[in-house]
């Protein structure tokens, strides 16, 4: 019983915030009403895309809306790990799934009709291009890694809660329109990035990741002084804390730049075959 | 030629969320300001005569707080010492207006009595505090701070632990100041002074 109520806390979220709670439920309710309307049309999505969609939506709000939040505030291995699945894994998951056309689908006429909604597309429109040009989305992915971790701005990140919100949301925003770009599921052809591109960019971001990952497995100075400051969650050797850390920096995270790689070089290996095969 | 007042305009926004992430925080300030970071001092505990206790009762004091727990081999006594020396240094006048709080995060070994006989240790201005579970949760999240136990050994003992920052609060209760374990005496000399002159 007493494990199953610790269990059920567990669950629960540290520090409920309705942006990440009302972020995650609108993206399953649209996506779901997507897909019955779609079902409706005749349209059926199969089983993997609708569950890597819903894989990346649970992953998202399990590390910010239960205890693991807790955790990653208080271990600096629990926080890497919890930017690994914010910038990494669940935008992954959710770009690979392509939900554009579900998501559109979902969304009610009367909302998609708004004036507000088509002005405020309007205005995002040449914001998203700019994030979205081959040069400047690689330096965000890597340079917010970094910028969160100059250990100044780590520390006020990790005492306030205005800015560990900013961080948090800042991960995964980035997360998304980055893997967005790599894994649009536009062939080059339809308006999507050309695949060496995106083999280029995926190239480009593992150096800097591998070497800071590096540089915080091998340091042997505590670098981030934050964890004392505020407790660790239990007593964990600073330095085993900062290692374990690095290594979530350093190897999981290129390995996702390797994965995408394989991903894109299929599908640049199917467009050849559809092409021997027709043309 | 909009796409480049665009790109400018773009520019000018990220430079300036840099400096507001950076913060925009007094630097006349030795050690680490939190004034913009963090909420007024306020707790409901049990002090070492098992009185409830709220800030209330210290209000009107510069007062410090720190999070700890008497068997603490390390962090606690250092730290206190420190405050203890720092505390004689600035003289009675400021001995008088300052508080140091020791809230003990390990009620079950940390009773009031144990917590009078280690502060008394320090001076008439460290008191000691602690709570139940709940009351000590409550006031470790509104500082963004924890503490967790270790594994019990043979004999019973376990290791804590916990925050080893002293936090700072001006008369009004407004926090003002956090003080980092390397932070340099002088400095601290400094700070607390200028609180204790505010």
């Amino acid at each position: 019983m007493g494990e199953f109520d610790s269990s059920l806390a567990f669950l629960l979220p540290w520090e409920f915030s309705p942006s990440w709670t009302l972020a995650c439920l609108a993206g399953a309710g649209l996506y779901v009403r997507g897909l019955l309307h779609r079902r409706r049309c005749g349209l059926h999505e199969g089983f993997w895309r609708p569950f890597a969609f819903f894989l990346g939506i649970v992953a998202i709000y399990t590390v910010s809306q239960t205890h693991f939040d807790y955790l990653a505030q208080y271990m600096f291995f629990v926080h890497r790990g919890q930017h690994l699945v914010l910038h990494h894994l669940a935008p992954f998951l959710i770009a690979l799934s392509a939900p554009l056309a579900i998501l559109t689908a979902g969304i009610p006429h009367r909302v998609r009709n708004l004036p507000t909604v088509t002005f405020a597309a309007q205005m995002l429109k040449p914001g998203y291009r700019l994030l979205q040009q081959p040069v400047i989305a690689p330096l965000l992915f890597v340079g917010l890694i970094y910028f969160w971790l100059i250990p100044q701005v780590h520390f006020d990140a990790m005492l306030s809660h205005r800015l560990y919100q900013l961080m948090n949301w800042s991960m995964l925003v980035d997360g998304l329109l980055f893997w967005w770009l790599i894994l649009d599921s536009r062939s080059p052809a339809s308006g999507g990035l050309s695949y060496g591109v995106r083999i280029t960019l995926l190239l480009a971001v593992v150096p800097p990741q591998m070497l800071l990952g590096a540089y915080l497995t091998f340091s042997h100075n505590v670098l981030f002084d934050v964890y004392a400051v505020c407790g660790r969650a239990w007593p964990l050797a600073p330095l085993t804390d900062q290692r374990l850390g690095g290594l979530i920096t350093w190897i999981p995270a290129t390995m996702m730049s390797v994965l995408a790689v394989l991903i894109i070089i299929g599908r640049l290996l199917g467009k050849r075959s559809t092409m021997y095969r027709y043309g | 030629m909009g796409n480049a007042m665009y790109k400018t305009g773009c520019k000018t926004a990220l430079l300036s969320g840099m400096l507001w992430l950076v913060g925009c925080s007094d630097p006349s300030w030795q050690t680490k300001d939190i004034s913009e970071l963090m909420p007024p001092l306020e707790f409901e505990l049990v002090d070492e005569e098992a009185r409830s206790v709220t800030e209330a009762d210290y209000a009107g004091d510069v007062t410090l707080l720190f999070f700890g727990f008497t068997h603490c081999p390390h962090i606690c006594p250092t730290t206190l010492a420190n405050l203890a020396a720092i505390s004689q240094e600035l003289g009675e006048e400021a001995q008088n207006d300052l508080r140091v709080l020791f809230v003990s995060v390990d009620p079950e070994r940390d009773d009031p009595a144990t917590l009078r006989e280690y502060t008394d240790a320090f001076g008439p201005e460290f008191t000691g505090l602690t709570g139940d579970e709940e009351a000590l949760q409550a006031l470790t999240r509104r500082y963004r701070v924890t503490y967790g136990y270790g594994e019990k050994d043979d004999a019973g003992n376990y290791d804590v632990s916990h925050s080893n920052a002293v936090f700072a609060f001006g008369r009004d209760g407004d926090a003002q100041l956090l003080i980092r374990e390397d932070d340099p005496k002088e400095a601290v000399m400094a700070d607390l002074s200028r609180l204790l002159t505010h």
